[in-house]
């Protein structure tokens, strides 16, 4: 199982994350994780969001270029040692993690995770009684 | 088919005969008419019935941009405002504008060319054709809208700008031809997908585009988008106007309608005429122009001459595509580029569109060339290792076709400003 990811190209211009988060405060549409991956010149934007295909048509309206990207989302226990144990499984079976970030808030820890196979991950990672969160469940956050 | 057999597949010998005719009446006609034309030939030696040959053009002394400006509005004209039916001026990006005027014959002369261009590329009575260059003092609209009237085609004179009528025009009156800039074509395709119009809507089949400088590449990226065939039409306003030569279907060049036009190719600064086959400056002399003719009237374009029989029967000289403007040229710490080299080398990208920006800034007296590419919002990786490697490679896609190496800058998808006449691509801080 796998979700959307929403990913946008941002120049490297003031007022554009502000921007972005402004359209989406506008639309209710929640953010459940954010991150920005930057260069000198541009940033990558990665995010979960409540309903990413209401985010995409809001966004390209609005001018931005938005890519939808499949993504895992684990659910982790919130100890020690937890994203070690996901991250043994993938080295296991030779996946590479393009990349990945993780949050956790009370008893809740998600990590999302992106590689090449989304679809060998998802697999391995279900095969070994991991738990991924559905679109649903990420709307529900 | 060929609009007018008679001159575009002349034997060698016959049109040195039309050239040597029409360019010994057209001395006499400037040399009686116009005091700066009197003064210029008495200058360099030569009374009218010295030239009885077009082999002697090359005696004769050449006229430039600065030449009209100096003669603003109407100091070359030959004949009486009353027998001037018509001015054209294009818009000078620096002072005064390039005013030209037209004899009633001399509008006939300017149909006539377009309405062999227009046949050149296929096009015919039955034809729909959506003129979209700008109608006004610009000679794109008006130049290509009495050429197609004259091959019987229905015109759409819709001018330039408003996309969605343009595009709503296009489906509801089936038009089958485009003319416009090939930017504008471009800008077009693109609306047609964005606006999710079916293909089978468009009934569009010819292209004919010109005005600005575009690259095979770009023909390509066009023809794919529109589903058409483009041909390159190639004119300016001081010699009259689109129509001064134009592409058949073989595509080996444009052939120049020389029994109008006649074209040489000199070196640009020692002013040598250079034989075929080289590149150089292409110069013209109208001959039949009756309002303003000019003598050999240097264009700025660089380009080369082919004189072989090409394979549509026809006998006219070849001009290859433009490589550039003299003036288009910049010189980047010391080497000499052409925007189109760095469009051709962005054209083979399928991550970028064909929308780019050249800045040029001298810092701590070093020239930077700076490359703005717009990536392609259908088709682009949220990878940072991905878009880096598509910047290298561009980076050093340019590096070896130009031999300097350039700051490639990705940006967003309509970032870079759109015109929907010429395309800005150069922006030059070192002269500001």
């Amino acid at each position: 199982m796998y979700i959307k990811q929403l990913s946008v190209f941002l120049e490297d211009r003031s007022g554009r994350l502000t921007e972005l988060t402004r359209i989406l405060a506008e639309n209710d549409v929640n953010i459940t994780a954010l991150s920005v991956a930057e260069t000198a010149d541009y940033g990558i934007v990665r995010m979960v969001v409540g309903r990413p295909e209401l985010a995409k048509k809001v966004l390209e309206e609005a001018g931005f270029s938005i890519g939808l990207t499949d993504v895992v989302c684990v659910n982790i226990p919130d100890k020690p040692g937890s994203l070690y144990r996901i991250l043994e499984i993938l080295a296991a079976e030779k996946i590479n993690v393009d990349y990945m970030y993780a949050f956790s808030n009370n008893d809740v820890a998600l990590a999302v995770i992106r590689a090449e196979d989304i679809v060998q991950m998802s697999g391995v990672l279900e095969k070994n009684n991991q738990q991924l969160l559905s679109q649903a469940d990420i709307y529900q956050l | 088919m060929i609009w007018n057999n008679e001159m575009e597949c002349a034997d060698r010998q016959q049109m040195h005969e039309i050239q040597s005719r029409r360019l010994t009446a057209m001395i006499q006609r400037i040399y009686d008419n116009v005091p700066f034309y009197r003064k210029k030939l008495k200058e360099a030696g030569i009374e009218p019935g010295d030239i009885r040959s077009v082999d002697q053009l090359s005696d004769l002394p050449f006229t430039t941009k600065n030449d009209l400006r100096d003669n603003y509005p109407f100091g070359l004209f030959t004949v009486p405002q009353s027998d001037v039916v018509r001015i054209h001026a294009s818009s000078g990006t620096t002072g005064k504008p390039t005013v030209v005027g037209y004899t009633q014959q001399d509008l006939e002369t300017w149909a006539e060319v377009v309405a062999r261009s227009l046949t050149m590329a296929g096009i015919h009575s039955g034809d729909t054709i959506q003129i979209a260059y700008g109608y006004g003092p610009f000679t794109g609209g008006l130049g290509l809208h009495y050429g197609a009237e004259k091959v019987g085609a229905t015109v759409i004179p819709i001018s330039t700008g408003n996309t969605k009528k343009q595009l709503q025009f296009m489906t509801d009156f089936q038009a089958t031809i485009l003319a416009c800039t090939p930017s504008y074509a471009a800008h077009l395709g693109e609306s047609i997908r964005k606006e999710g119009i079916a293909p089978e809507e468009i009934r569009l089949r010819i292209g004919i585009f010109g005005a600005e400088p575009w690259t095979n590449e770009m023909r390509k990226e066009i023809e794919q988008l529109l589903r058409i065939k483009a041909f390159d039409i190639y004119g300016l306003s001081e010699v009259i106007g689109p129509g001064v030569s134009m592409e058949c279907e073989c595509q080996c060049g444009n052939h120049v309608f020389e029994d109008h036009f006649i074209p040489e190719i000199i070196h640009p600064e020692t002013l040598e005429v250079l034989p075929d086959g080289e590149i150089g400056e292409l110069v013209f002399t109208p001959v039949s122009k009756v309002a303003m003719p000019l003598l050999r009237y240097r264009t700025r374009d660089l380009t080369r001459l082919h004189r072989e029989k090409c394979d549509c029967g026809r006998t006219l000289v070849r001009m290859e595509k433009c490589l550039g403007r003299t003036d288009d040229m910049l010189i980047i710490r010391g080497v000499n580029v052409f925007p189109s080299q760095i469009e051709s080398v962005l054209m083979e990208m399928t991550e970028t569109t064909p929308h780019y920006q050249l800045i040029i800034r001298r810092e701590n007296n070093l020239d930077t060339l700076e490359v703005l590419v717009e990536i392609d919002e259908r088709n682009w990786s949220d990878s940072i290792r991905e878009l880096e490697g598509i910047r290298h490679r561009i980076d050093n896609n340019i590096k070896s076709m130009l031999g300097i190496s350039a700051k490639v800058r990705l940006v967003e998808p309509n970032s870079i400003e759109r015109s929907e006449g010429k395309a800005k691509r150069v922006i030059d801080h070192r002269h500001c």
